[in-house]
């Protein structure tokens, strides 16, 4: 079978910088199982028990098994301290005092720590012990970074805003003004900048509410019920094949990339990372389960119009229908979601806990602002105005 | 053990919700009649019909309400 290599050529040959023409490149001939690093690491065993080699395509699972046995490999370091942590997970364990997050070459070192940090807690990776989660030195190496990752977030934020949660949150939400990828996916981006969003977007849309899913022990019965009630939902109703995250994974095969889980990370730059961690970190951490579901209402209500945006985009592109699809179910779903996000989930927690109010207005906030970092990273590297 | 009768729904979780300037929320399996006679079975636990007339999703809603100026929303 023969079949175009999606892995971009820059990342192949060990280049740092890409490009989008460099994204756009691809290289021809016979499997690329046989050339680029990252096909061969899928015939390493896995766990779990099926050690049967995946091929580029021939191997893949069905949909109704899902992207489960796909390749989590650890990313490229980009500087002293994640280069030290990624020497540190072959070599457990870390001696205490090994990974200092001074040692952070960049907002880009310190962001891909904390990711791969957070991995651990996910699916982990597949060249890497599992006790590595519970490593004490890599605990207390997560634990600075994510306080200096909300630290820095709190300098920003300007405080809740005078508004009534229950009343006048969607009108918050709309009234902030920030740049739009998926007006510009609309109406003016290539098929290059459309694959290059969906490479980076994957990073979260492979692993969709699965941070939101940590809260749900953290929570009393009203907002639990309300919560499990849209996860239910976003996890398909019981049904593997709706489950949202298996969606996209089907858009992306469909459209020629690589489906499996955290196959583009070496892509994605410190602001979607730190997208990443934002979520992470508040789900992880109970003192910050209202932040967890401010973010999540923020991000449903800011959903339905723009994957309506992001459908017409990919079908004015031709994108597959699997990919147009992810999105045409986001503008139904998410008008639901931004309901019972905030009036069952957040409006019952802050009912209940009222001290709560001001981090439930803390995570929505992160979740417009970071979004807005990242649109204007993309956007300036489109050279589009934003 | 269960007497065999469903517990008592609790205070402030309806079937039927209408959301102030949006939807109407549909818990559980319901079949819409639409304008045009046509019948549209939820498929999902929480359904949002639309009840600004503008959604481009019907019956569905799709946040178009949200656009629209507040005299406008239903």
């Amino acid at each position: 079978m023969t079949r175009a290599c999606e892995r971009p050529v820059a990342l192949r040959e060990g280049r740092g910088v890409l490009t989008s023409a460099d994204l756009t490149r691809r290289v021809g001939g016979d499997c690329c199982c046989q050339r680029c690093p990252a096909a061969r690491r899928r015939t390493l065993p896995r766990r779990g028990g099926n050690r049967d080699p995946l091929t580029c395509r021939g191997g893949l699972p069905s949909p109704t098994d899902g992207y489960r046995f796909g390749v989590t490999a650890l990313p490229k370091p980009r500087g002293r301290l994640s280069e030290g942590l990624l020497a540190g997970l072959s070599d457990l364990p870390v001696a205490a005092g090994d990974l200092d997050p001074a040692s952070a070459e960049s907002a880009e070192d310190a962001a891909l720590a904390l990711w791969v940090l957070h991995e651990l807690s996910y699916r982990g990776f597949d060249d890497v012990d599992d006790g590595a989660e519970r490593d004490p030195e890599l605990h207390r190496l997560r634990c600075l970074l994510e306080d200096d990752l909300e630290q820095r977030l709190r300098e920003r934020w300007p405080g809740p805003p005078d508004a009534d949660l229950a009343t006048d949150f969607f009108d918050w939400v709309g009234g902030h003004d920030g740049p739009s990828l998926a007006r510009h996916v609309q109406t003016e981006a290539s098929e290059e900048q459309v694959l290059d969003l969906l490479r980076i977007r994957s990073v979260y849309h492979l692993k969709e509410a699965d941070p939101t899913s940590w809260v749900i022990p953290r929570l009393t019965a009203g907002p639990k019920a309300a919560l499990v009630e849209l996860l239910y939902d976003e996890y398909g109703a019981g049904d593997p094949g709706r489950l949202h995250h298996e969606l996209f994974a089907r858009g992306m095969e469909a459209s020629g990339l690589r489906p499996e889980y955290g196959a583009y990370v070496d892509e994605a730059p410190a602001e979607v990372l730190e997208q990443n961690n934002a979520l992470s970190a508040f789900g992880l951490q109970r003192r910050l389960r209202a932040a967890a579901l401010g973010h999540l209402a923020a991000f449903e209500a800011t959903s339905s119009l723009p994957s309506r945006r992001m459908a017409q985009g990919l079908g004015r592109l031709g994108f597959p229908s699997e990919m147009v699809a992810y999105y045409t179910e986001h503008v139904v779903a998410d008008a639901v979601h931004e309901q019972v996000a905030l009036r069952d989930v957040c409006v019952r927690l802050v009912a209940q806990e009222p001290a709560l109010e001001p981090d439930v207005w803390f995570g929505a906030w992160a979740c417009l602002d970071l979004e807005d970092h990242t649109a204007r990273r993309l956007l300036t590297a489109w050279g589009v105005p934003a | 053990m269960s007497s065999g009768s469903a517990p008592a729904r609790s205070a402030g979780r309806a079937d039927v919700v209408l959301c102030p300037g949006g939807p109407m929320l549909l818990r559980g399996e319901h079949v819409v009649l639409d304008d045009d006679g046509q019948e549209h079975r939820t498929t999902r636990p929480v359904s949002a019909v639309c009840r600004c007339h503008r959604s481009a999703s019907k019956p569905w809603c799709d946040g178009t309400h949200k656009l629209l100026p507040e005299k406008l929303r239903p």
